[in-house]
């Protein structure tokens, strides 16, 4: 049992996100940051696209030496003192976690943030084996206050105004001043500060994600802006990393490669503020740091996709450029898509890891304009492989009975080259004729869908084709 | 079957291969033996004075402050001077690194000790193992020597970092880590630090100061050629 996915639900999700002000108020802030800060900092760097090929050519070879690249980067853990527990489901994964956090006999538990977590439903386990589970990441923070989940995989909260997130705070912080100022992000983030200083101090295990595992040295690598990772991983006993299969890279130098494009790609810094490289658990005569290290290793349906048409999905590297580009996701943002990774990623993997049956219509929701693909910086082919799901979807016979009556209809004309120029022409005549006061519709029959949040535009008299015949016949 | 063996049973089924194949092994070993650089990006492929003013204004982009001093001698009397001007307490904590021993803190009304932080410290004082100019990026080694917490806990840190030990590019820093704990070992931990800790989860607003210092100077040591 993984986290309960609403993805089933997903147009009625996005037809609720569309009608929430305060979300299209947040929603600005993504279009308006993200993209911009990215292409900067790709044109301050001549490299970038070949450091995106190099990152693309070490992913495949991790991929397609992946048994051997896990068992060597297995055995360095173990050689330098830690320990790898193996995980076929979520339900796996979260069962080796809790029997870590209670051997330890742990109350409070730090989190760094992790998609991984989120992907296996931690919080709500360690929470119903009677332990606190704290996450430090600011978004992770605010969303965990509010009972939510992260709508973004780098910026957890981008959902939400700073007017909601202060009105959470006064709400959960109790014994502040009620009247004290939490008007702008500084004041805000202070106050978490303030809090989670006091978690870090007190916590039995802390639990982090992982951007890369490195077969070479065994070593997990997190990137992280708020030092929150850190704190979580240096001050309880017990660091226990959680990860995919699929975060394998040979050498520090090949993750030394595609960290150069991670960071550009998502907030467009040129590198995060911390890049940590853990090893083991502290040494003999090491002063800090945490007595043992777990490495919890998730497949959770990973392994099929290698392979199979999904195969390029495995080098992503959650930087989350996909998204902050994405139409669908700037209008509807992340919650929409109803499990744990949004956006055309989150359209790609998330039928791969639930099922086509519960996430079939993300990759729907897609304009194949094409900006994820050309922002990725593992250059995954992102519309290809949602056109892939698409076909599955209608070979399985999931999609509705009006999308596979319309296509039969279509079909039936687009076979029959000289009925359906005849036909369409005589339409096109029609729909010019009927629009020809205004020059676009506001309502159709049919048509609802379209017509009910903007004008449909009237033809201009011929068909496509008609005119291509007249120009260039 | 232990989970183990099913997942590596099932990729190696996902790629169809058994895991004994003689190619593939040579392939994984050649490349953990000689461990390709990859596409270094020319900026950072300066001589050391020219790496040494890279990596002071790309640590400046990222809001760390930078000064360079000629003599180890005189890192005592410019921690006094930075706390001072930005009227921050004159304390300061440290590690066993044998490069702070004999340095004159006693000039300075500096009050000094020595170890790990447990959190109640108001400025660390770190040695880092290198930096990187390319990107104005820190490395740091934990270690007795400058412990871990004193990176995250302090509200301020400070750190110094030998002139000769700035690099151009990450591939050095790693060759030069892999010439000291030998090839396949590493420290406890490295951290790579690029500026004072920051967050922009609240409307993407960027705030300097997260969890981590909120304010990260820089000294460089050693006199330029």
């Amino acid at each position: 049992m993984t986290a309960v996915p609403t993805s089933p639900a997903f147009k009625a999700n996005a037809s609720a996100a569309l009608r929430d002000p305060d979300l299209q108020k947040a929603l600005r802030f993504v279009r308006g940051n993200f993209i911009g800060k990215r292409a900067s900092a790709v044109a301050r760097l001549p490299e970038f696209d070949a450091l995106r090929d190099s990152a693309r050519a070490i992913k495949d070879h991790a991929l397609a030496h992946l048994d051997l690249y896990l068992a060597q980067w297995e055995a360095k853990v173990v050689a330098s003192g830690g320990t790898v527990h193996w995980a076929r489901d979520a339900d796996e994964a979260r069962r080796a976690v809790l029997d870590i956090c209670k051997a330890a006999g742990a109350k409070t538990v730090t989190k760094g943030k992790s998609m991984i977590a989120e992907e296996i439903g931690l919080n709500d386990a360690l929470e119903a084996a009677g332990m606190t589970p704290v996450e430090t990441d600011l978004g992770e923070y605010v969303v965990q206050v509010r009972g939510e989940a992260p709508s973004h995989i780098i910026a957890p909260a981008v959902h939400l105004t700073k007017e909601q997130v202060a009105a959470d705070f006064r709400r959960v912080h109790a014994g502040l001043p009620a009247d004290r100022d939490l008007g702008d992000a500084a004041k805000i983030l202070g106050e978490a500060r303030t809090i989670l200083r006091g978690k870090f101090l007190a916590a039995d295990v802390g639990i982090t994600g992982a951007n890369f595992l490195v077969a070479e040295t065994g070593t997990s690598i997190i990137v992280t802006n708020e030092g929150n990772g850190d704190l979580t991983q240096t001050l309880p006993d017990v660091h226990v990393v959680l990860a995919s299969i699929e975060k394998i890279v040979p050498t520090l130098e090949d993750a030394a490669q595609i960290l150069r494009v991670l960071a550009r790609s998502a907030t467009g810094q040129d590198m995060s503020v911390y890049t940590t490289l853990s090893t083991g658990p502290r040494r003999s005569g090491d002063p800090d740091g945490p007595k043992a290290y777990h490495v919890v290793v998730l497949d959770n349906g990973r392994s099929a996709m290698l392979g199979s048409k999904f195969q390029d999905m495995l080098r992503c590297i959650r930087c989350g450029a996909c998204m902050n580009h994405c139409p669908v996701y700037h209008a509807v943002g992340g919650h929409a898509y109803g499990w744990v990774y949004p956006g055309p990623m989150g359209a790609v993997l998330t039928p791969a890891l639930i099922g086509i049956d519960k996430g079939g219509h993300l990759p729907n929701a897609s304009t194949f304009c094409g900006r994820c693909q050309d922002v990725c910086p593992m250059r995954i082919p992102l519309p290809d492989m949602m056109r892939h799901w698409r076909e599955r979807e209608f070979e399985r016979r999931l999609s509705p009975k009006t999308v596979r009556g319309g296509l039969a209809l279509w079909a039936f004309f687009a076979r029959r080259p000289a009925l359906y120029a005849r036909a369409t022409d005589l339409a096109m005549r029609a729909l010019a004729f009927a629009g020809r006061r205004k020059g676009r519709f506001s309502s159709l029959p049919l048509a609802g869908g379209w017509t009910a949040t903007r004008d449909f535009p009237a033809p201009q008299g011929a068909t496509f084709q008609a005119r291509w015949r007249k120009d260039h016949g | 079957m232990s989970a183990r063996d099913d997942v590596f049973a099932s990729i190696r089924a996902g790629l169809g291969v058994r895991g004994d194949e003689a190619p593939r092994r040579a392939a994984v070993e050649a490349r953990l033996r000689d461990a390709p650089r990859g596409v270094v990006p020319a900026r950072g492929e300066l001589d050391l004075d020219g790496r040494v003013a890279l990596f002071k204004a790309e640590a400046e982009r990222v809001a760390a402050t930078v000064v360079e001093i000629a003599d180890a001698r005189d890192l005592p009397a410019e921690l006094a001077r930075y706390l001072r001007d930005n009227n921050l307490p004159a304390t300061v904590r440290f590690g066993a690194d044998p490069f702070f021993d004999g340095l004159p803190f006693g000039d300075t009304a500096l009050e000094v000790s020595r170890g790990p932080s447990e959190g109640a410290d108001a400025v660390g004082l770190s040695r880092a193992a290198g930096a990187v100019a390319e990107t104005g990026t820190l490395a740091l080694l934990s270690g007795a020597d400058n412990p871990t917490t004193l990176n995250f806990l302090p509200e301020t840190h400070v750190v110094a970092v030998a002139r000769g030990d700035v690099a151009g590019d990450y591939e050095t820093l790693i060759a030069r880590v892999r010439a000291q704990f030998g090839r396949g070992d590493m420290p406890r931990t490295l951290n790579f630090v690029t500026g004072p800790s920051r967050s922009a989860d609240i409307e993407q607003t960027l705030v300097q100061g997260a969890h981590g210092p909120k304010r990260l100077h820089v000294v460089i040591v050693g006199a330029s050629a």
